[in-house]
């Protein structure tokens, strides 16, 4: 069985332990949903942080403009938005069926495709930065976010929104959401699957590495590292949208811009399975969701530590994630070639590059 | 809104004062985090986003000092003492192995340190909010129109002493010098003798005490509770970014500006918009520098 | 581990399910309610651990101390017979969607017909549309946020006032200080800080509500930032306007922070009113600092309610605090939730049947004295007849003033400033 076989065989398995998952664990339905809504997290994260080399610590913001762009249409289609969110919740709307299913595919359409809008706008403004002044813009743009969201009351404020609700069954609902959750996820690794066998891989990755010469070869670098947080912004905002409609009710700081939680996951998961490469991010969200949801509840306040810890070990001892050090333990099982000879020439040429 | 402009203008401009004075007292504080970050940033290239943790952390020495029946103005040296030793550790368990990685490890790392550091307040301490209470009088003006706590004045004192004395020393002992040196070119640092390794520690530990005292102050002021660093660590940003971190006068000025700006926004725009025009700001002041960058890049060009 | 600390309960709980879901599978179908021989089977998901755990263990408590007082009294007489109670928990870890999911177990799988409520308002959130889907009837205890009830729900009720009439008294007190001054009402300026939170902005939306009935004007309508450490200048916006009454809502972090800057800006406002100054325990971190500062309460141990079972509010709290270790005062929290199980006991003697819709309709129709103050039930489910008091901090304690009916204390108005 050769490695591309392989490959696809594994991929066949696991979209067939998706379709049944809820089924076999009814009970777990959410808990699966949410590691997908992880998964499209750490890939999304990984096409700047891993392949192009800018760590954004504010991509949480698309999934947050995602969520609220998805409620506005879906109520603003039917309803004034001022005075539903105005009554802070206190206004029964009832949707029909065909009103809701309506409202929410459009939404999810309409928060792909602003969120990535507002990815080409903040890109002109924050691409200049280089480095830690980069990870520290977007964490700025996504905590201004949530604090500015909190502070219009047209939006709902502090007090958030309470979504349409479903009109049918709760079991209906949560295969429905399931497989929204699922199948973003899919197709977020699907496309990026894609993208990354082409020359646009070749082009962030050669920003990653040096971003002048990348520039002095006559790649454009802005234009590639603006369409590349587009992409992410796509996917983000889509997973905003469905996971808002999951939750049935959003806020601003701790459901929709969630900085310190989501946003720091992202992150941790995509180095957790090693950065910068495709099944990395899956498999460091598979861990990391499976890991929390199992310790989380036993560990009595302490998880939030164990947490902080896991970051800092992550960080400081195991940065090149578990497939980077798989990959470079048995290099041939991911089909590296080592030629003894040019690979010495790579670590010269690396060191003089450091 | 233009009500409150109208009020600080026409009907009530003495209220121009209160907020001034508020914000210069608190500002001068926010100079002193601002500072400490200044300093491992320039000397280390650091990023340290447990900053305003190291804060908070002084704060409840203070608390707890309190607590015991000790007035929590002596949290101040002892603050100094603990955070040092805790900055000296944190920097040989984690820091010492990110210096060398790129940036954005650094921070990473120090925001884990940052979630470890407020989680475990949050299991000693519990999520409610604490106060030191110093117990000082209050001065006021015409008619209580104008009120200053004596805690600010005297923590405005403290901050200000407390950075002539940073100052002293980093231009006088040798200790001191070696950091600049360090700072200036790490490689000949070296070369010349000077134990990088031990300098980056004693900065960090240093950093670390800085913020322990501005904590103690902060929580003779104003409330603490285990979650309310990220605001400090941000604060201390926007100002150095604006600053520089080579500019202590710059630091200052900034760090000043910063509290009076915060006050006129509560006031002018509602509190809702205080902890937004501190991001809003950290975000204006990365683009500004990014024109002027920009600008630089266009020559070479 | 919680077990250890409610021995017994393990085992019981265990074979109470297995009997639960033995009996639901054979009362499936039948339209007789779930009854065990002489017990009828309560459900609740409460939150035993995360972040509501406290206030969690707070209800349950109250919940077991009722039930153990009706079957020690006799039970609950239906029909000549007399029944006994019982509850079957769940911890619902404090996550809505949990909740959500238990309440389905518990109606589909354990086939319990009569439900209890959850801790707090986003809870009873996710379950009331669990019940009202399976048209199981849930009398809850904690759930305060008006939006419970204006969503149509008939098989929700709760005993406990809804979060706008939190401070809605303090409205009704500064029109009446201002006629007693010789002023009209609608003279009164009002300053409002309200965390940027759901409760809070609740809150929020009675006092609107409320000033404008008396054409009130607000002059200050600030909203407080979660990480709230300083309000200086709402205050100092405050000094300028000068208005007749400064209301703050947030958390015990909003009070306490207040508290210390109204003192230390020398806030000379003739009447203050706050939420939570118990929790931020300011009478004991500012002393006279924080005198004649008005606090909203669901509850008192010292209001004059009385009923047979428990007694006065007084001996409610007696009572409560031999039976559990670790209470020095009594948290409503823990009151509300025994006298919605009297509520259960109330409505299923009326009812003289077990038959879903005869108990629901009785539930909706209850007009009873307990000790945690009277309750009647509104079309939309929520108590309209139990005011929320206001107490006035006097010399270090809580004093009831308002509204008058009971009040212990007059009111001390204007506020002396503790400067």
């Amino acid at each position: 069985m050769t490695a591309k076989n392989k490959q696809l065989l594994l991929c066949a398995l696991i979209l067939l332990a998706g379709i049944v998952a809820p089924f076999l664990f009814p009970n777990y339905t959410f808990q699966i949903a949410v590691l997908w809504v992880m998964i499209l997290f750490a890939l999304t994260w990984d096409i700047m942080g891993g392949q192009m080399g800018y760590n954004s610590l504010g991509n949480i913001f698309f999934f947050g403009a995602g969520m609220y762009i998805c409620a506005v249409i879906q109520i603003g289609l039917f309803y004034n938005v001022g005075d539903y969110t105005s009554a802070y919740g206190a206004v029964k709307v009832d949707f029909t069926p065909g009103q809701y299913y309506l409202g929410l595919v459009l939404g999810i359409l309409a928060s792909a495709v602003v969120s990535a809008l507002f990815a080409v706008i903040f890109g002109w403004i924050v691409f200049g930065l280089r480095g830690p002044y980069f990870a520290i813009g977007t964490l700025g743009v996504a905590i201004a976010a949530g604090e500015l969201v909190g502070a219009w009351d047209w939006l709902g404020g502090g007090s958030g929104i309470s979504m349409p609700t479903y009109p049918g069954e709760p079991d209906d609902r949560a295969l429905l959401f399931y497989f929204l959750c699922f199948g973003s996820a899919v197709a977020t690794f699907a496309f990026l699957r894609v993208l990354y066998a082409t020359r646009f891989k070749l082009a962030i990755n050669a920003i990653r590495d040096d971003e002048a010469k990348a520039e002095a070869m006559g790649i454009h670098t802005l234009r590639f590292k603006i369409v590349a947080w587009s992409i992410a912004a796509f996917f983000l905002g889509i997973s905003g949208a469905i996971y808002g409609n999951m939750s049935g009710f959003i806020e601003p700081l701790e459901v929709a811009f969630p900085t310190v939680t989501f946003g720091i996951f992202m992150v941790l998961m995509a180095l957790l399975g090693g950065k910068g490469t495709l099944w990395g991010p899956v498999l460091g969200a598979t861990l990391f969701h499976v890991i929390k949801e199992v310790t989380w509840t036993h560990l009595l306040g302490w998880q939030w530590v164990a947490l902080g810890l896991l970051i800092i070990i992550n960080v400081v001892y195991f940065q090149q994630g578990l497939l980077g050090w798989a990959q470079e333990k048995w290099p041939e099982a991911f089909g590296i070639r080592v030629d003894e000879p040019e690979s010495a020439d790579d670590n010269a040429a690396r060191r003089a590059a450091e | 809104m233009l009500d409150n402009l109208s009020l600080l203008f026409d009907l009530a401009p003495v209220f121009n004062i209160q907020l001034l004075l508020d914000g210069l007292f608190i500002g001068a504080i926010f100079a002193l985090a601002a500072y400490g970050l200044a300093l491992v940033w320039g000397v280390m290239n650091v990023k340290n986003l447990a900053q305003g943790d190291f804060v908070i952390m002084g704060g409840y020495i203070a608390y707890s000092l309190g607590e015991w029946g000790i007035h929590p103005i002596l949290g101040l040296p002892l603050a100094i003492v603990v955070m040092f030793a805790f900055g000296w550790a944190v920097y040989v368990l984690v820091i010492r192995r990110v210096i060398d990685r790129d940036l954005f490890t650094s921070l990473l790392a120090t925001f884990g340190i940052a979630i470890v550091v407020q989680q475990s307040l949050n299991l000693i301490y519990g999520p409610e909010v604490k106060i030191a209470e110093s117990g000082f009088g209050i001065r006021s003006a015409l008619d209580n129109q104008l009120t200053v706590s004596d805690i600010k004045v005297v923590s405005f004192v403290m901050a200000a002493a407390l950075a002539i004395a940073v100052v002293v020393f980093m231009k006088r002992s040798r200790m001191g010098q070696a950091i600049r040196a360090t700072a200036q070119d790490p490689r000949a640092a070296k070369i010349m003798g000077i134990d990088t390794d031990r300098v980056y520690a004693f900065t960090f530990a240093l950093n670390a005490a800085i913020c322990g005292a501005a904590g103690v102050l902060i929580a003779m002021i104003w409330v603490i509770q285990p979650f309310y660093g990220i605001t400090h660590s941000i604060r201390s940003f926007v100002i150095v970014t604006a600053a520089g971190f080579g500019n202590l006068p710059g630091v200052i000025i900034a760090g000043l500006g910063l509290g009076v700006a915060e006050q006129y926004s509560g006031f002018v725009m509602g509190a809702e918009f205080q902890q937004a025009t501190v991001v809003g700001l950290l975000v204006a002041v990365l683009v500004w520098r990014q024109i002027q960058q920009g600008r630089l890049r266009q020559v070479v060009q | 581990m919680k077990f250890n600390t409610l021995p017994g309960r393990a085992q019981g709980f265990s074979r109470l399910v297995m009997a639960g879901a033995a009996v639901g599978l054979l009362a499936a179908g039948s339209a007789q309610a779930k009854i065990e021989g002489d017990t009828i089977v309560l459900g609740s998901a409460i939150s035993l651990t995360g972040k509501y755990a406290t206030n969690g263990v707070h209800a349950q408590n109250g919940y077991d101390l009722a039930v153990r007082k009706i079957n020690e009294g006799g039970g609950v007489k239906v029909d000549g017979k007399s029944y006994k109670l019982k509850v079957v928990y769940y911890d619902d870890e404090s996550t809505p969607a949990r909740g959500a999911q238990l309440a389905e177990r518990l109606i589909k799988q354990d086939g319990v017909q009569f439900m209890l409520g959850p801790y707090s308002s986003g809870l009873t959130k996710a379950i009331a549309p669990v019940t009202e889907k399976y048209k199981i009837p849930m009398v809850e205890a904690e759930g305060a946020s008006r939006s419970l009830f204006t969503q149509g729900y008939k098989y929700l009720f709760a005993v406990l006032s809804t979060s706008e009439q939190y401070l809605a008294s303090a409205i009704d007190l500064a029109a009446e200080m201002a006629e007693k001054e010789g002023r009209k009402p609608s003279d009164v300026k009002i300053a409002m800080a309200f965390e940027n939170d759901p409760f809070s902005l609740d809150v929020r939306a009675g006092v609107v509500d409320d000033a404008k009935k008396y054409g009130m004007k607000v002059v200050i309508d600030d909203k407080l930032p979660r990480d709230l450490s300083d309000m200086s200048a709402t205050l100092t916006k405050a000094k300028a306007l000068k208005p007749d009454l400064l209301i703050v809502s947030g958390h015990s972090k909003g009070a306490a922070t207040a508290v210390r800057q109204i003192n230390e800006m020398k806030i000379d406002i003739p009447m203050i009113a706050m939420t939570h100054c118990e929790a931020a325990k300011v009478t004991d971190k500012f002393g006279a600092g924080a005198n004649d500062i008005l606090c909203s309460t669901q509850w008192a141990e010292t209001l004059s309610y009385e009923d047979e079972m428990f007694g006065t509010a007084a001996e409610f709290h007696e009572e409560f605090k031999a039976n559990f270790e670790g209470y020095t005062t009594v948290p409503y929290q823990s009151a509300q939730a025994a006298a919605a199980v009297m509520v259960w006991k109330d409505a299923f003697e009326r009812a003289n049947s077990f038959e879903i819709d005869k108990v629901r309709d009785a539930i909706a129709a209850t007009d009873m004295q307990t000790f945690y103050g009277p309750i009647r039930f509104s079309e939309a489910g929520n108590n309209i007849a139990k005011p929320m008091v206001l107490r006035q901090i006097q010399g270090g304690s809580y004093n009831v003033v308002a509204p008058s009916k009971w009040a212990s204390h007059p009111l001390n108005f204007p506020r002396e400033a503790g400067f």
